[in-house]
């Protein structure tokens, strides 16, 4: 556990402690851990284990469970291509491979520099505009596989200038 | 409660209600098979879909060992939709299954193979992708192999109940799910204290002791001088791999075998178990004497020192310095019995049958090395002992009744015996303090106080001679954890405590027979219930039957110490019977 600091360790602890009422705190402790730092590792899952007395064993079961909560950390933009069944009729798949392609890295992987995590979404609720793309929370409606390359291109000029991509 | 009517198969039967549909059939005379429920609801997922039926009332098929049965209610088990769909449920746990069966220790025991049996699944029509196999054989006790695993979550179920620690959990989701520590580590590398409970409950043989009959033999063919000792537990439960009734002693038997075998001695760890009070008995009493830190607790389950060392490495100096009595018999048999016999304790190969699981552990321990010799060289469970006597082709029930090698250690006392039930260290120890703190023997030998059979805990105030003892016993690590944090808080009140880790003691070790009623269609229908009970009993009742009953009165433990030992915790007695403990992190080598 020597990879925490002291303050991290402290902020994990007041997020357990806000739900200390709870009867069943786990998912809510586990959804603002992965908001705060974007990952939880084993570590962090040991000291949740240590103030709800539920096992590691089940933490990292849901943690592993569900695809929100990730064991590692994710990119500073985190590309989500939704692969539902509208958006997969509409060629979602071929737009992930694009994306996949271009960055080298595929479905749950960051690049190594640490920029962009890809995600497989199932249905996002977005139907109307299949195939969908959600980045960072800004949706892109109907991508096409000859979009992705400009997309990725919007992202890295503004990383260049130094300011964010807004919507 | 309330009587309600139901029909199965079109006949009317009067049942209990609030039970589920499997329960009701069973007390009715039907035995729907099924993989993932267990124990009355101790496990209960209904998720291997083995036990489908048609009841009235549901929409299409119902999984029976969760589906509770309502007044009127028709159940049918038999028709053409019911029996296909028990079938494929089964062939589609099999179609993800490693079907080598000849080379699964389990085989024989295996309840998936015995449900593809009655539910004839013979075609394996479904074939398609098989998932990752996950194996781990790092941990001394236990392998894990994923691609034997149904996903009945029993296990999981088993380690949470008994133990309160959780080791084991789903990983993942969907297709890609598995049963693992958590971040699919090793035993080996997290807080599993290797009791074995999981292997006890498991359906196939995803978990599995780690077998070292192999030892065994490479020591045979090196021309050892391959010694055996038994632990107390052992004789109460062997029988039944040999289809006795649960409870049969077959002591007798059991020795017989050994000697077939080829063993150079056979010797009863009871003798280590009378040796162990000896010394146990004087540290409590010089303890108590001397300011020393109270309570102190037993140290004879590997399991319960896993747990300590993991989970309480500040009430260490609680614990008793004394090795467990297989240890303590280990050492004494490769110094004093080696030097008796003329023999290099390097050539004798000493291997220890127990109803545990978490003794190949401890085995390994550094701490139980003497000038870097092993007190012990292999464990063997009680189940590998029986199919260690299978394959020589002896037939069991056919042995004489022999007795132990008692040739300079071997004689044993009714208070060693009971070592195998929770409770009877604390007996066996009352017996030799009440007789060192009086100068005499109890009246009434036993301090039935003390005995029980099931997990949870006891306690016991006991006046000797103007000096009051409170004691306390706890089997399984849930029971444990509550005396523990009161030691921890200073509000403990017990001189001595007992604990073990698994619930009921050695008789319901992780290395114990299996004990299905699926497989054990002579025992009664409660026999779930009952088991813990009738092996206790088994034990109780060669306690009653032997000539001495108190450790300090056995004739070798005398001998031994006037010839060697000199008195209990002298400086001979200190290195060769007492040992250590380390704190342990649990998760310490993260990986990532």
């Amino acid at each position: 556990m020597g990879k925490i600091n002291a303050a991290a360790v402290a902020q994990i602890e007041s997020i357990c402690a806000r739900y200390k009422d709870e009867k069943t705190p786990l998912m809510m402790i586990l959804s603002d851990i992965q908001n705060e730092y974007g990952y939880i590792p084993l570590e962090v899952q040991e000291i949740v284990s240590q103030h709800t007395g539920i096992s590691v064993a089940e933490i990292y079961g849901v943690v592993t469970f569900y695809s929100f909560f990730s064991l590692t950390p994710k990119g500073k933009y985190v590309i989500g291509c939704c692969l539902g069944t509208a958006c997969y009729v509409k060629g979602a798949q071929q737009v992930i491979d694009k994306f996949s392609e271009l960055l080298h890295i595929k479905p749950g992987e960051t690049t190594d520099d640490g920029l962009f995590t890809l995600d497989a979404l199932r249905c996002i609720g977005a139907c109307g505009i299949a195939p969908a793309v959600s980045i960072n929370g800004k949706v892109y409606p109907k991508m096409t596989v000859s979009q992705v390359n400009e997309v990725i291109a919007s992202y890295l000029i503004s990383e260049e200038k130094g300011q964010e991509v807004t919507a | 409660m309330a009587l309600i009517n139901i029909k199965i198969e079109g006949i009317s039967y009067q049942v209990e209600e609030g039970q589920t549909i499997l329960e009701a059939a069973k007390k009715c005379g039907y035995e729907i098979p099924s993989l993932c429920t267990f124990n009355h609801g101790e496990c209960n997922q209904g998720s291997c879909r083995v036990c489908l039926v048609e009841a009235t009332g549901a929409r299409g098929l119902v999984a029976s060992c969760v589906y509770p049965i309502s007044d009127g209610m028709e159940i049918t088990i038999s028709s053409p939709k019911a029996v296909e769909a028990r079938r494929n449920s089964v062939e589609l746990l099999l179609s993800d299954h490693n079907q080598n069966c000849q080379q699964c220790d389990k085989n024989g025991k295996c309840e998936l193979l015995r449900v593809a049996s009655i539910t004839g699944s013979r075609e394996l029509k479904f074939s398609g992708s098989h998932s990752e196999t996950h194996l781990d054989t790092l941990a001394p006790g236990l392998v894990r192999d994923t691609s034997k695993c149904i996903l009945c979550g029993r296990c999981i179920a088993r380690c949470e109940n008994a133990q309160g620690i959780g080791i084991l959990g789903f990983e993942n989701r969907g297709f890609d799910t598995f049963v693992s520590p958590a971040g699919d580590r090793s035993f080996a590398d997290s807080p599993c204290i290797q009791c074995g409970q999981c292997v006890n409950v498991c359906p196939t043989g995803a978990l599995m002791e780690h077998s070292e009959i192999s030892l065994v033999d490479e020591a045979f063919k090196a021309g050892k001088h391959v010694i055996v000792q038994a632990a107390p537990a052992v004789r109460a439960a062997l029988g039944e791999e040999f289809d006795y009734p649960i409870g049969t002693p077959v002591t007798g038997k059991m020795i017989a075998a050994l000697r077939r075998l080829g063993f150079y001695r056979v010797y009863d760890v009871n003798f280590g178990a009378d040796l162990t009070i000896m010394e146990e008995g004087t540290e409590l009493l010089n303890r108590i004497k001397n300011g020393g830190v109270l309570p102190m607790i037993t140290s004879c389950s590997p399991g319960w020192i896993n747990y300590a060392e993991y989970n309480y490495g500040d009430l260490l100096p609680h614990l008793s310095s004394c090795k467990s009595p297989h240890q303590m018999q280990g050492a004494i048999i490769k110094s004093y019995w080696a030097k008796q016999n003329n023999l290099k304790p390097e050539d004798i190969f000493v291997v220890s049958v127990m109803p545990c699981i978490a003794k190949k552990f401890e085995k390994e321990r550094e701490q139980l090395k003497v000038n870097d010799i092993p007190d012990v060289d292999a464990v063997i469970t009680t189940r590998e002992l029986a199919r260690m006597i299978k394959r020589a082709g002896i037939v069991f029930d056919k042995l004489p009744d022999e007795e132990w090698d008692a040739d300079i250690m071997g004689d044993y006392s009714g208070a060693g015996v009971i070592f195998g039930v929770t409770g009877g260290v604390m007996e066996a120890a009352l017996r030799t303090v009440y007789y060192k703190l009086t100068g005499k023997e109890k009246d009434e030998i036993t301090f039935t106080e003390v005995r029980g059979h099931e997990a949870g805990i006891r306690e016991a105030s006991l006046d000797i001679d103007g000096t009051t003892i409170n004691v306390a016993m706890a089997s399984g690590m849930r029971s444990a954890k509550i005396l523990l944090d009161d030691i921890k808080d200073g509000k403990s009140k017990y001189h001595f405590i007992e604990i073990m880790g698994c619930p009921g003691g050695c008789i319901n070790g992780g290395g114990q027979p299996y004990v299905r009623s699926c497989f054990l269609p002579n025992e009664d229908d409660d026999i779930m219930e009952t088991y813990k009970e009738k092996r206790a009993q088994a034990l109780y009742k060669e306690d009653e039957g032997r000539p001495i009953r108190q450790s300090h009165n056995n004739p070798q433990i005398k001998e031994l110490y006037d010839k060697f030992l000199e008195e209990p915790n002298s400086h001979k007695a200190h290195e060769l019977l007492h040992t250590t403990y380390e704190a342990r992190v649990g998760f310490n080598e993260i990986a990532n």
